[in-house]
């Protein structure tokens, strides 16, 4: 097989995989926007909040210390544990959920029947609060995720590819973890949503609130519910983006990348958050392989902007989204 | 009329009537400075089906978004099973045993038959969270011992054929049937339908007049409709309400009320002399 090719190919793999951890983020925005017709800007401070709170619970770290320690002049700055990741990823969850009842007490319960506009604003406003919140909680320094996923060069690929091309390809072994976390996170969100009663509740819910009420669903719980599981997808999202690139405030603009990713697969559609994200982290790799070295590089800050423009004009429900009809 | 007997009367085809159900005292609904219900007081009993008609605009449909929650009644109580009920959200009123539908009908438009029937029977399931979330014994168990219930409420309303359809698909005639299902799956202690005809050709309106009456034969379901078609209540209910203008102007056996002057002038106008 000629080089060329075979490159290609380990870039498209490369691009699947991140693709998927573009689909992690979509999938949150999903998954509030079905359940409520809320646009949640802050789906990405959220993955950056839990990942700050995950680092911070895992390592002991003081919440609130550095302003504890300018008040009071004190020097406190860590309770002197670590905790086993597994333990702080449970109590990071719960906090999400803790946070998901908070939003809903605060901010949403107020809203209830606003246009959508209003309650996009509203989570425009969340975005910056979790952002400071974070920040004074935690501190602003960049900080080094670890729970224990593999890390590095897949050895096994990497053979496997060279005695079948003569050519080994470079997968990371974060990527191939975050690809199977994900497949395990949609397969179980599709059932709890198709077979549970609650999942049965929140798709109602998404349906018809009058009726919803009607048949006793109480609106606030199923808000509740359905932002402590953007949340907890916001902590899956987190965990992985941390730790291949750390946790950094940038981590919130993650979010931005999700937006070509949903106009592609449809704002409602599980499935379509994750073929969108496949598509759009493998198209901006090979245009950047093929066409890049022809325009002068630099494509993947805009490709998926650009493809998503397309989409809108031609397909504006996405490639999954419900079409929206109007009888008349 | 008046003077009936606290405990219950027996119709003219026989069936016997309970106790009182649930009693609305001097109840009225304001929307800013517009009056739709004035001081209306009544009663449902157990086993019975009553009916609410009036003219269009009369307020009938307010007073049954007053009876399942959706309003909140400015004066007058309610009162369900002897207490009386404080303020409360619509789906608290649902989880109570009170199950309605609607005149424009609110199906979940993109779930299926089965799936919208199934969501009535959310107040009976008892399993918890972490029971869902994991699926476990309890929750599988549940499931299957509520989608047999669904099934039977399948069969008796006729609508084995399009159990799996999406919602959105079915013609008018049988998303009502549809949504008077998903109301029974809730085993309602009250039944209240809004307009279940509204809408309907002849055929249709047989088929569902003969579902209200085997559902409150079968299950001995206490239903409250509101209906504006004359003709349909008289033969369906064992007592009727008429509104008009937001006020009571009759209540009493179908045959009393249509022999009520002011329900004639209501329905046939005053004659001016």
């Amino acid at each position: 097989m000629p080089d060329q090719l075979l490159y290609a190919m380990e870039v498209s793999l490369n691009g699947l995989m991140a693709g998927i951890m573009y689909s992690l983020v979509a999938l949150g925005f999903v998954l509030i926007f079905k359940a409520s017709g809320i646009f949640n800007y802050a789906q990405g401070v959220l993955a950056l909040f839990a990942a700050l709170t995950l680092v911070g619970l895992q390592q002991g770290q003081i919440p609130f210390s550095h302003v504890i320690n300018a008040i009071f002049g004190t020097e406190l700055h860590s309770f002197g544990w670590t905790l086993p990741a597994l333990v702080a990823i449970a109590l990071t969850a719960l906090v999400m959920v803790g946070l998901a009842w908070l939003i809903e007490r605060l901010v949403l319960k107020h809203l209830v029947n606003q246009e959508p506009i209003i309650l996009f604003m509203a989570t425009i406003g969340l975005a910056y609060f979790l952002e400071g919140l974070g920040d004074v909680m935690w501190g602003a320094d960049i900080k080094k995720l670890d729970v224990g996923l593999p890390q590095g060069i897949s050895e096994t690929i990497d053979a496997i590819t060279f005695n079948a091309f003569g050519y080994g390809f470079f997968i990371d072994r974060l990527d191939i973890v975050a690809a199977v976390v994900a497949a395990l996170l949609v397969a179980s969100l599709t059932l709890f949503s198709q077979y549970t009663k609650y999942g049965r509740a929140l798709r109602a819910v998404a349906d018809d609130h009058q009726a919803a009420l009607s048949v006793g669903i109480s609106l606030r719980f199923i808000w509740v519910l359905v932002w402590s599981i953007a949340g907890f997808v916001a902590l899956v999202a987190g965990i992985m983006w941390g730790s291949k690139s750390g946790v950094q405030f940038s981590l919130s603009l993650i979010a931005l990348k999700a937006l070509p990713v949903l106009m592609l697969g449809g704002f409602t559609s599980i499935p379509g958050a994750i073929v969108g994200g496949l598509i759009i982290g493998m198209g901006e790799k090979l245009f950047e392989f093929f066409a890049g070295p022809l325009i002068g590089g630099a494509t993947e800050n805009w490709f998926a902007y650009v493809l998503a423009l397309l989409f809108l004009v031609f397909r504006p429900q996405g490639l999954f989204g419900e079409r929206i009809i109007e009888r008349v | 009329m008046n003077a009936m007997n606290p405990e219950g009367y027996v119709t003219s085809d026989g069936r016997k009537i309970g106790g009182v159900l649930m009693e609305m005292k001097n109840i009225t609904l304001r929307f800013g400075g517009v009056k739709a219900i004035t001081d209306i007081s009544f009663d449902i009993r157990e086993g019975e089906i009553r009916a609410i008609i009036g003219p269009n605009g009369a307020g009938k449909s307010s007073m049954l978004n007053v009876i399942s929650g959706f309003y909140i009644p400015q004066e007058g109580e309610v009162w369900f099973r002897g207490k009386k009920r404080a303020p409360m959200k619509p789906y608290e009123v649902a989880q109570q045993g009170i199950a309605r539908t609607f005149q424009n009908i609110a199906l979940f438009e993109g779930m299926s038959v089965l799936d919208n029937i199934m969501t009535g029977r959310l107040t009976l399931m008892k399993s918890g969270m972490l029971d869902q979330a994991m699926w476990w014994g309890r929750a599988q168990r549940e499931e299957t011992e509520h989608r047999e219930k669904v099934e039977k409420i399948i069969d008796f309303l006729e609508i084995q054929h399009i159990r799996k359809t999406p919602v959105g698909r079915l013609p008018y005639g049988l998303k009502k049937r549809v949504e008077l299902a998903r109301a029974l799956a809730a085993e309602p202690k009250l039944l209240l339908l809004d307009e279940p005809m509204a809408g309907m050709n002849v055929e249709e309106k047989e088929d569902m007049c003969r579902f209200i009456l085997d559902v409150n034969d079968e299950f001995g379901t206490t239903i409250t409709l509101i209906e504006h078609d004359m003709g349909v209540v008289m033969d369906l209910s064992d007592r009727v309400v008429v509104m008009d203008y937001g006020k009571k102007i009759g209540d009493g056996p179908p045959d009393e009320v249509r022999a009520n002057p002011d329900v004639i002038n209501a329905y046939l106008g005053v004659s001016h002399d």
